[in-house]
């Protein structure tokens, strides 16, 4: 390949910035919504998970199995595919909000829930002799010691999620990977153009990677 | 609607459910064997000592694990070409799930190793045993039990990212089910097949890494979740 030609795609990608930019932002908010959410209902799924009430923790189980056992694509299809036909109709970015933030729910669950495990039980007698309702007993004693256990996990989390919001763009969602799979038609440099996209995600999970493993260290 | 899936419809196509399970099975299955090979050198160079030879394993290891598999499938399915590659989609596919299975594995061996306390290394050194030696014998014999469960854990990760492999039009178990539904208009019974194939691969494989853990209750404690 000449040098020329390669600047000349370079050029050429560097004119699309919108759409790299467009991307970026559409990954981003996919990503934040699917933290901040998938965070919240993962927290109430492993305190379900975590009861005493057996049946309560099965049931919990067996609901993330099913999740946590098939592919991120396949839960993508389901969402934006298998919604409409009992009349619920979608976009594709609610569709992959929906889908990306159960799996993140599912996955976090059992977080919190080895989280909350590990919660030595002696902690929790002397809160209840301490006269605290169970609800206080949890929300006092058990979460806080839980989540300081879990976060550096949390945030591996986060970084899977964040790579997992790229299969959205099988359903034709202008993500930051499907930018480059646009513009790839037109710059035939698949090397070049999934550098850029790759150089992107690696923004953004970098740090994340650096900040879990950070606080794995003692 | 979903309580009224067409059986009759999933029966016809389950010749094509089942050549897209095999598929699926031994695409996994060869992706993983390169991904131990992959992560065993990735694993060795990180351990050693000069930097020169750690800083590429580090890179690789990083690189990976920041980015998505379907940018570096792509990146390979569109990338390669331009090199005057050119490979089938199923090879493609198979590289870029070893590759990027490969830095996961090389990091499960990595704790496996660096949970050795170092006074068994020390204390092999001392009773005059060499590099290799110390690995054979003292080392590796203790590390590869805690790993087992987390390299099952890896392989579970690999036989759902394999799913991404249609999307480069290969002939796997979520293609299979996309073709039901593309053909007959059939989304439910089509996707509803595609998960009950990896669900029973995924709970084949988790059912495995119990029993491990039950015959080796020590790496139940190492092992993640």
């Amino acid at each position: 390949m000449t040098m020329d030609l390669l600047l000349d795609q370079v050029r050429g990608i560097v004119q699309y910035y919108p759409v790299i930019l467009k991307g970026l932002g559409v990954t981003l908010a996919l990503s934040f919504i699917g933290i901040v959410a998938g965070t919240t209902i993962g927290f109430l799924l492993g305190i379900g998970r975590a009861s005493s009430n057996k049946w309560l923790a099965f049931v919990v189980g067996a609901y993330t199995d099913i999740f946590r056992g098939t592919p991120v694509l396949v839960q993508v299809f389901v969402v934006f595919f298998i919604l409409p036909e009992i009349g619920v109709e979608l976009d594709a970015f609610t569709a992959g909000a929906i889908a990306l933030t159960n799996i993140a729910a599912c996955f976090i669950s059992e977080i919190v829930a080895s989280g909350i495990r590990a919660v030595p039980v002696g902690q929790i007698e002397a809160a209840a002799s301490a006269g605290l309702t169970r609800l206080q007993q949890l929300w006092l004693v058990v979460l806080p010691q839980a989540t300081r256990m879990i976060v550096p996990s949390l945030v591996g989390q986060f970084v899977l999620l964040v790579k997992d919001s790229s299969v959205v763009s099988a359903i034709g969602l202008l993500d930051l990977t499907r930018s480059g799979w646009v513009i790839v038609q037109n710059i035939p440099n698949g090397l070049l153009v999934f550098s850029v996209v790759g150089v992107g995600y690696f923004l953004i999970c970098y740090p994340l990677l650096h900040l879990s493993r950070r606080m794995e260290k003692p | 609607m979903l309580l009224n899936l067409n059986f009759r419809v999933i029966g016809e196509t389950l010749p094509d459910f089942w050549l897209g399970f095999v598929s699926t099975l031994s695409m996994s299955l060869t992706a993983f064997a390169g991904a131990v090979a992959i992560g065993i050198v990735a694993c060795a160079m990180s351990i050693q000592p000069s930097r020169f030879v750690r800083a590429p394993a580090v890179a690789y290891v990083d690189v990976i694990r920041a980015t998505p598999l379907l940018a570096q499938l792509y990146f390979l399915y569109f990338g390669l070409p331009n090199f005057g590659v050119l490979m089938p989609e199923i090879m493609v596919g198979i590289v870029a799930l070893s590759i990027n299975s490969g830095a996961y594995v090389s990091e499960i061996i990595r704790s496996g190793i660096l949970s050795i306390p170092r006074g068994q290394v020390e204390a092999s050194a001392s009773s005059g045993m060499n590099y290799w030696q110390q690995m054979r014998l003292v080392i590796l014999p203790q590390a590869l039990r805690p790993m087992v469960s987390p390299l099952i854990g890896q392989a579970i990760v690999l036989v759902k990212d394999s799913s991404l492999l249609s999307l480069i039009s290969v002939l796997e178990l979520t293609r299979a089910g996309q073709t039901l539904a593309n053909n007959r208009f059939m989304p439910v019974e089509g996707l509803a097949t595609t998960a009950v194939g990896y669900l029973i691969i995924y709970f084949g494989l988790k059912l495995m890494a119990a029993a491990w853990d039950r015959i080796n209750p020590s790496s139940a404690r190492q092992g993640r979740p």
